[in-house]
């Protein structure tokens, strides 16, 4: 007998039992439904808040910078045999430029994991239009580079995105607070009689208040110049392919330029805490859940096999194999979470879309398409599992008892 | 166990040598029911088995349905001895050789009462030919019932949930059958006619049937009765012509 004829009858008995017994399939179906629903709309909910999150923090900063060392107090080493007591105030860390950093940014380039790298000069000013004033931090930059690392052109509010020819490209809060808008001229001062006059060329958005209120985006030659660092730049900004291997590429980079190398994610340390904290907390409520309707499917089913006892015992007086009986509840298992979960998947899914175009717009929740037939795939294999002690029960029943079980 | 194989056997279909049976066999508490029966069921013999209540007449028929195992003795079932078989030799001999009447019909409520009948094919060989359900709507027929073949059993009368038992236990043309008290649910009337179907079915399909019973009266009616009391045969009398 072909295996494929064999379970014919236990997909057709395993069906006719549940359609027989309706309404405690619907409620189990319903049951298993609710807890997939939940499992994939949580799931899409918090993939798409935390890839959300990154993205947006990553969106206004490279993802490793390097910069040149920290000055330190250098102090003798006390002769042998003797102590020496210190008493140390730290350094001043002075604006000081990344040196060789050309050559920094060659070796870079071919880096193979590193996927941009854009050299920036950067330091602090004071912006005046009138009698206002603004404490700014000015950014020198190669435009064409640092787009790779921060793609500015898509936060544009207004203008464009020029910083040649004493051009500048400031934020969204500062142009409010010193009324600027496109055209307009911009004093800033760097100290030491160091002046320009620059015209606004754009006005950008980045959704970070401290960002919109002090960027003020300017050439690198014009900045070198005002922050007099004559070619110099203070950091290298880099993107990585990898953007949790970071930390790690980090310290690779640190050791190949003997330079610091800061990776978004000792920055952002608080952020992945509380990103893995969520993780962790979606993961148990996904595991309670799969419990929950693991116990389900399994005490339905027990209930069921002990209704079904005289049937089990005439289908084995008939010549029905253990191993039938067990298949014929095993795949009504599987065919209850396979039920459920399709159910649970479309309401989940739904949810999501729901999400997306009445809820409070804070973020878009993509559904990832393998979403719904992986949790399908789970609720099939885990009502199978489930279903295993019944199904065990049921196939070890004595026909001779199990006939006359009233 | 090949249908081929199972007719090549005309006469002799079951056969019990000092069959005994114990419960808590090898225990303080061991009780034996039946003690050291000897039996034999040919073709087309029609046998009424009786006995008071507790003379062990169920026991009797689960071990000749291969349900149950003896504790000592030989059931040969074909011929072939059956008391240290495995549960998967037992399993399939039961379909291809046994079917079985019982007391409660015992239709399953979900299937409507074609596939009933089919069932035990379907266990066998999974989804029925066209020459299967032909086979079971001709049984349904031979028993009355071909028009309530797509009916669901709880949808008709308990003499005609017996009749699609009797159908069910001959779809595999079993050269056995066993029934336990089929008309004990029944009245008068309609036990009268389900066992006019058992001789019926007995001349015309040659099997051997098996028929344990309350009633006098249709015990009168069978070729043979044996008569069981405590666990032993006290009497096996057989007429040349009955009816």
């Amino acid at each position: 007998m072909r295996l494929a004829d064999s379970l014919w009858t236990e997909w057709l008995i395993a069906l006719r039992f549940l359609l027989d017994n309706r309404m405690q399939s619907l409620l189990i179906i319903f049951g298993i439904a609710v807890g997939s629903a939940v499992i994939v709309f949580i799931t899409a909910l918090i993939t798409g808040l935390q890839a959300n999150v990154i993205e947006r923090t990553l969106g206004t900063q490279a993802h490793i910078r390097i910069l040149p060392p920290e000055e330190v107090n250098r102090v003798l080493p006390a002769d042998d045999g003797s102590w020496s007591l210190v008493l140390e105030n730290p350094r001043a860390q002075r604006l000081r430029s990344i040196i060789n950093w050309q050559d920094i940014r060659d070796v870079l380039d071919e880096d193979p994991q590193v996927l941009a790298v854009s050299p920036v000069i950067s330091g602090p000013a004071i912006a005046r239009r009138g009698v206002a004033r603004a404490s700014v931090a000015l950014l020198g930059i190669d435009p064409v580079r640092y787009q790779q690392i921060i793609p500015l052109t898509d936060d544009l509010i207004a203008g464009q995105f020029t910083v040649g020819a004493g051009n500048a490209v400031i934020g969204k809060e500062l142009a409010r607070d010193l009324g600027l808008g496109i055209g307009d001229k911009l004093k800033l001062d760097a100290g030491e009689g160091r002046e320009a006059v620059v015209d606004i060329a754009g006005i950008f958005e980045l959704g970070v208040r401290e960002l919109d209120a002090r960027y003020v985006y300017l050439d690198l030659k014009q900045t070198q110049t005002l922050l007099d660092l004559a070619g110099g730049v203070t950091v290298i900004d880099t993107t990585v392919g990898e953007i949790f291997e970071a930390d790690r590429i980090a310290k690779r980079l640190a050791r190949l330029t003997g330079l610091r190398a800061e990776s978004w994610m000792e920055t952002n340390g608080q952020l992945l805490n509380a990103l893995s904290s969520q993780s962790m907390t979606t993961e148990m409520i996904r595991i309670f859940v799969g419990i929950s309707v693991a116990f389900g499917i399994a005490s339905v089913l027990a209930v069921s096999v002990v209704q079904r006892t005289r049937e089990i015992g005439i289908l084995r007086a008939m010549g029905s194999p253990r191993g039938q009986i067990l298949r014929v509840f095993l795949l009504q298992g599987g065919l209850l979470g396979l039920l459920g979960s399709a159910c649970g998947g479309a309401v989940g899914w739904g949810l999501v879309q729901v999400f997306n175009l009445a809820g409070p717009r804070l973020f878009f929740i993509p559904v990832d398409p393998t979403l719904v037939p992986l949790a399908m795939l789970v609720a099939t294999v885990t009502g199978v599992l489930a279903a295993a002690m019944p199904a065990r029960r049921a196939a070890r029943y004595d026909p001779a008892v199990a006939i006359r079980y009233v | 166990m090949s249908e081929s194989a199972a007719s090549q056997n005309v006469e002799e279909v079951l056969r019990l040598e000092q069959v005994r049976k114990a419960f808590n066999f090898g225990t303080p508490l061991e009780t034996e029911v039946l003690h050291g029966i000897d039996l034999r069921l040919c073709r087309g013999e029609l046998t009424a088995l009786i006995g008071p209540s507790g003379s062990g007449k169920s026991t009797l028929l689960n071990l000749i349905g291969l349900l149950d195992a003896p504790s000592s003795g030989e059931l040969y079932l074909l011929g072939q001895p059956t008391r240290n078989s495995d549960d998967e030799t037992r399993t399939r001999l039961r379909n291809h050789a046994i079917g079985f009447v019982f007391q409660f019909h015992h239709l399953i409520s979900a299937f409507s009462v074609l596939e009933n009948v089919l069932m035990p094919l379907m266990i066998r060989r999974g989804r029925p030919s066209s020459a299967d359900i032909d086979l079971a709507r001709s049984l349904l027929n031979e028993v009355g019932l071909d028009a309530f073949a797509d009916k669901k059993p709880t949808q008709i009368s308990g003499g005609q949930q017996q009749r699609v038992a009797i159908a069910r236990a001959l779809i595999t043309r079993p050269p056995l059958l066993l029934a336990d008290e089929p008309t004990g649910n029944l009245d008068t009337r309609t036990s009268q006619s389900v066992f006019e179907l058992f001789h019926r079915i007995n001349v015309q399909f040659g099997c051997a049937v098996l028929v344990v019973t309350h009633d006098p009266r249709l015990a009168a009616d069978c070729a043979r009765t044996i008569q069981l009391v405590d666990g032993r045969i006290v009497s096996d009398h057989s007429r040349t012509e009955t009816r």
